[in-house]
């Protein structure tokens, strides 16, 4: 199963993760590989089964609509790597 | 001291013959002394060790102590430790200091137990042989005194190699498809995944939601399940928990197996199996017929599309549980980014390494239009299959019992050129993620002087039977006790 | 070329909660930024979301109200996209199985005419941060306090033909959302968000155009603009012989402008899947009637009840029952006299005009029901002329009346004495100053009686009303003057 260049560059996009030139035919052989083994799939008889998205057959348990957080906005920015007046700052985001 | 199990280093703190100071101490002098050769950990932590041993020391003569107290172990660098640096062996968060404990982390302070550091592991939990970590890869303790340098199975290298070399009596780790299980064969030590949902993931740092599992690594089945004591149990913070009351693990490990039903996967003894591999795990079961079980061949008829369909579903998870990772609130930022696209891009492309993009790539794509029926879908269906087929299995007999992996420990850099080759590393191991059954590796033989495990898979939440099963057979052999020269 | 304008609505409604979606933080408004921001809301490593069963129950309860099927077995997705504002690099929503289904919602026009909007359905998701994009030193700020405030997301099908009926349904909406008490209602903090699909079609034809989506307007005055500029816009194109583009737009009500939002348009693969973090919700019985007995009388029902309960018309009732504030107001009032029409009158007359003229609200009226009930007795009973009612309710508007109708003090009698407002209705009084102020007009009375239109008649009337108004010290009942001169002129 090959990936095209194009698809690596689209998918790249959307995952927000700079490629250089450089890696671009390496990924298209080690991707290639991995759907590869992921195209023994398509050899599945999977007709009338239901996917499985957990586990467990369990619901969801809800919580009481009860305040438990304190502003920990201290303890949390300690650890930011660029804040001013409380905000997080990225560089200027043009809507 | 170091060689003794949690059991025993209990009941020596318990005589008063050492104080946890001065059992912390033999063990931070050992990390010291022999870790550089193994690379097992990220970080230790040696003043709040000595700080949580006196204390411990202090609750004991007080008469508040518990089979845990003072007891030193380790945590794999995947969960996250108040205080204490978790970089889940990436360079995104080598300056993660988490203002919060991981539920896990929060149970082993509340019994008193000393963490003596943070384990090495594949970056993000992706990979079989710690050989992926941004901290440098962990070298298995077997094989060295050949002057080879072996992995230890990943992603949790770093807490087995740790254990196998005696650095530490017990540490944490987590499974997602093997991760617990294949580098405790590679070290020769014991290891259990518990079902999904026992333990816990609430500060776990995720990588595949609906199979990761955190779990336990000592040298005995005695020591997993006094861990798993600690470990297991609802969470309310983890809406996957399993809301469901936790035995008391070491209650039947004396139960004799007289009459166990054990099922052998037929599509695990293939020819994937090297004869010397199939030999010593086949002795190893012809141990327990001895012990009284009865053995019969079963089938896990879509046992062999397990892999795919978790290269598909795991990496999807991932593409989305990774994507916080954006210089924006905490972890690696780029250097003066231009724009906000700039911020992202160059940030997950420095931050992250080689496999993790592969991954995050493969899971993007296998979501994205046009694919999401034919990968994602697929594959969660064949998953229903595969869970179809241990229940069914289960339906006959009591535990299942298979190979852990294809090949004992290789050598570093052997699998590394095309990831498939690392990837078929879990062929026996990764099913039981997408079923979400309980597993343990126990060591079970040698092929060529380096330990060979055998897998015990078990029935939604029955781990004590199967550390029952596993420490039957550590009382009739001693392959546990086995150490690296 | 004739055109039919087809317009959907999607709603952004902040539920009321205490906590958010996911996480147990306060979901107040106003706080500092990042001082409302747990560790799950910063999608710090390793946490995780844990859903609020009030956000559920607040959404049950709007289905209810509704009338739509309540999704039995709900479940999360994620929707993938990257923006600063999404600490999880991904919007936890619903995307195949809601909570709500489809429903439907009957707004009344001006005409009269009733509209039936359909819901096609209603689901939960969490809301994101806040970008300041004031200068940061070059920089944007992000207030994460917003980000997992519990949202539903109401979905119409494209039911609406135009700015007016799209404007009434927003309104119903918000009166409903407001009535039910699952959202405070209120659009300029951005509790209630609209989107605006808008599509243009040849008149008749079957086929639907391409439409576009204009986010977030947060005024009902603002959307009738946007529509009317939208439509302007589509028009334009359709019939230069252009394609529409299939984009979400910005509309900028102070300058009447839109763009196309460039952001948007590269994130188009949302690459939804189920949260394997959350399991389904499932829905019993139970449930539904925890929220059931929630419900308030709906304005429909309360509109129903003030024409049966109180006689008032469709109109009145209809614009008294949209807000529960306000319905409940006029009930105070009409609760203290006999004449439900007049209290309607002076609720909807005096008391909004006040309301509107100094930007304030019902909860912030400066007089309860209670005192201006009182002052419409008086009214009803003629102690005061409805211009000396008036000054009575400016005098009580001012917060004179120090008891403010609390433990049983009349406010309207006081002021009335205070300022000495009670009209004479003693018809004997009254009757000798029609008879004296008639003796000092003999030219006046004889024109009157001598013209033959009734209406020029009718005006030469309030020719006497000034004298008798001055010779009573304007204390004299007006209407009974009236009857009086009529009687006497007439013979």
């Amino acid at each position: 199963m090959t990936i095209s260049r194009e698809d690596i560059e689209k998918v790249a996009v959307l995952a927000r993760i700079r490629l250089d030139e450089e890696q671009i035919p390496a990924l298209e052989k080690d991707l290639g590989n991995i759907l590869s083994l992921v195209d023994q799939l398509s050899a599945a008889d999977t007709d009338n089964v239901e996917p499985l998205a957990h586990p467990l057959d369990a619901v969801q348990r809800l919580r009481a609509d009860e305040v438990t957080e304190s502003n920990q906005r201290e303890a949390f920015q300690a650890i930011a790597p660029a804040t001013e007046n409380g905000l997080y700052l990225v560089p200027r985001v043009i809507e | 001291m170091h060689k003794k199990s949690v059991a025993e280093l209990s009941r020596e703190l318990e005589s008063g013959k050492i104080s946890s100071v001065e059992l912390t101490r033999e063990f931070l002098d050992r990390i010291k002394a022999e870790d550089g050769q193994y690379n097992s950990f990220i970080t230790v932590t040696e003043d709040h060790s000595m700080a949580d041993a006196k204390a411990a020391d202090e609750q004991r003569a007080a008469g508040n102590a518990g089979i845990w107290t003072g007891i030193p172990f380790a945590h794999k660098d995947i969960f996250c430790t108040k205080g204490v640096a978790t970089t889940a062996g990436s360079k995104m968060l080598a300056n993660f200091v988490p203002p919060y404990d991981a539920t896990v982390t929060a149970n082993f302070r509340a019994v008193g137990a000393v963490c003596l550091g943070k384990t090495n592991m594949d970056e993000f939990a992706m990979g079989s042989s710690n050989e992926s970590s941004f901290y440098g890869p962990v070298t298995n303790p077997w094989g060295l005194s050949n002057g080879e340098k072996r992995v230890p199975g990943g992603s949790s290298g770093g807490s087995a190699t740790a254990i196998a070399a005696r650095l530490i009596p017990a540490a944490t780790a987590t499974d997602t498809g093997g991760s617990i299980r294949q580098p405790a064969a590679l070290c020769g030590i014991t290891g259990l995944k518990p079902t999904y949902g026992r333990v816990s993931r609430y500060g776990i740092i995720a990588f595949a939601s609906s199979l990761d599992q955190g779990g336990t690594m000592a040298r005995t089945a005695e020591d997993n399940a006094l861990m798993l004591n600690v470990m297991a149990g609802f969470d309310p913070k983890d809406s996957t928990s399993a809301d469901r009351a936790v035995p008391d693990y070491t209650s039947i490990l004396n139960e004799p197996l007289k009459g166990l039903r054990v099922g052998l996967p037929k599509e695990y003894f293939s020819d994937q199996l090297s004869p010397a591999m199939e030999e010593q795990v086949r002795n190893a079961v012809k141990e327990y017929e001895r012990l009284g079980a009865i053995v019969k061949e079963v089938s896990l008829p879509h046992a062999n599309l397990a892999i795919a369909a978790y290269y598909v579903i795991a990496p999807a998870e991932a593409s989305a549980n990774l994507s916080r990772f954006d210089g924006v609130r905490y972890g690696y930022r780029c250097e003066n980014p231009q724009d906000l696209n700039d911020l992202y891009t160059r940030t997950r492309a420095e931050g992250f390494g080689g496999e993790v993009k592969r991954r995050i790539l493969v899971g993007t794509y296998a979501l994205s239009a046009g694919y999401f029926d034919a990968y994602y879908l697929k594959a969660q269906k064949v998953r229903r299959l595969i869970q179809q087929d241990f229940i069914n299995a289960f339906k006959e007999v009591d535990v299942l019992m298979s190979p852990v992996s294809p090949s004992p420990a290789f050598v570093q850099g052997e699998k590394t050129s095309d990831p498939v080759t690392m990837y078929l590393e879990d062929i026996f191991t990764i099913a039981v993620n997408l079923a979400g059954v309980p597993a343990m590796s126990i060591p079970a033989g040698f092929v060529d002087g380096l330990p060979v495990g055998l897998q015990i898979i078990g029935n939604y939440f029955e781990e004590a039977r199967l550390l029952n099963a596993a420490h039957q057979f550590q009382q009739v052999t001693d392959w546990h006790q086995k150490l690296p020269q | 070329m004739q055109w039919d304008i087809v317009i959907g609505l999607e709603i952004h409604v902040q539920l009321a909660t205490k906590t958010k979606i996911f996480s147990g933080s306060s979901t107040t408004f106003g706080a500092e930024p990042n001082t409302q921001a747990s560790a799950v809301d910063l999608a710090m490593p390793g946490t995780l979301p844990v859903p609020n069963e009030q956000a559920f129950r607040y959404a049950v309860m709007f289905g209810l109200a509704v009338n739509a099927d309540i999704g039995r077995r709900s479940v999360f997705d994620r929707k993938n996209y990257f923006y600063p504002d999404l600490p999880k690099g991904y919007q936890t929503t619903q995307l195949d199985h809601p909570i709500v289904g489809p429903g439907f919602v009957d707004v009344d026009l001006a005409d009269g005419r009733s509209k039936r909007v359909r819901i096609h359905h209603a689901h939960l998701e969490e809301d994101a941060g806040k970008s300041l994009h004031e200068d940061v030193h070059g920089m944007t700020g992000i207030d994460l306090n917003r980000a997992g405030t519990p949202l539903i997301e109401i979905v119409t099908e494209p039911d609406m033909n135009n700015a007016e009926e799209a404007v009434a349904f927003a309104k119903k909406l918000h009166s409903l959302v407001s009535s039910l008490g699952i959202c405070d209602g209120d659009m300029s903090q951005g509790s209630l968000r609209f989107d605006v699909n808008i599509s243009l079609k040849p008149k008749g034809s079957d086929t639907l155009g391409t439409r576009t989506e204009t986010k977030n307007l947060n005024s009902f005055r603002f959307m009738e603009q946007a529509i009317a500029h939208e439509v302007e816009r589509q028009m334009d194109i359709l019939e230069d012989g252009g394609r529409i583009i299939q984009e979400t737009r910005l509309y900028n009500g102070d300058r009447d402008e839109s763009r196309s939002m460039r952001s948007k348009e590269e994130a188009n693969d949302y690459r939804y899947f189920p949260c394997p973090d959350l399991l389904p919700v499932v829905i019993d019985d139970a449930f539904i009637e925890s929220a059931r007995v929630l419900l308030p009388e709906l304005p429909d029902a309360r509109k129903a009840r003030f024409q049966e309960q109180y006689g008032l018309n469709d109109y009145d009732a209809g614009l008294l029952s949209a807000d529960a504030r306000l319905a409940a107001f006029f009930e105070e009032t009409a609760s203290h006299g006999k004449d439900a029409k007049l209290a309607a009158n002076w609720v909807l007359g005096e008391f909004s005009a006040r309301l509107n003229a100094e930007d304030k609200t019902v909860a912030e009226a400066p007089i309860t029901g209670t005192q201006l009930g009182q002052l419409v007795a008086r009214i009803a009973d003629n102690t005061v002329s409805s211009s000396g009612g008036k000054k009575v309710f400016d005098a009580l508007w001012s917060g004179e009346g120090g008891s403010n109708g609390n433990s049983g003090g009349n406010d309207a009698d006081a002021i009335i004495e205070a300022q000495g407002l009670k009209q004479v209705s003693d018809t004997g009084a009254l009757e000798q100053m029609v008879d004296e102020v008639l003796a000092g007009m003999p030219d006046q009375v004889a024109q009157y009686q001598q013209e033959t239109d009734p209406k020029k008649q009718k005006k030469m009337l309030g020719g006497f009303m000034g004298p008798l108004m001055k010779a009573s010290k304007g204390q004299g009942n007006p209407k009974l003057f009236t009857e009086i001169l009529l009687k006497k002129l007439n013979g």
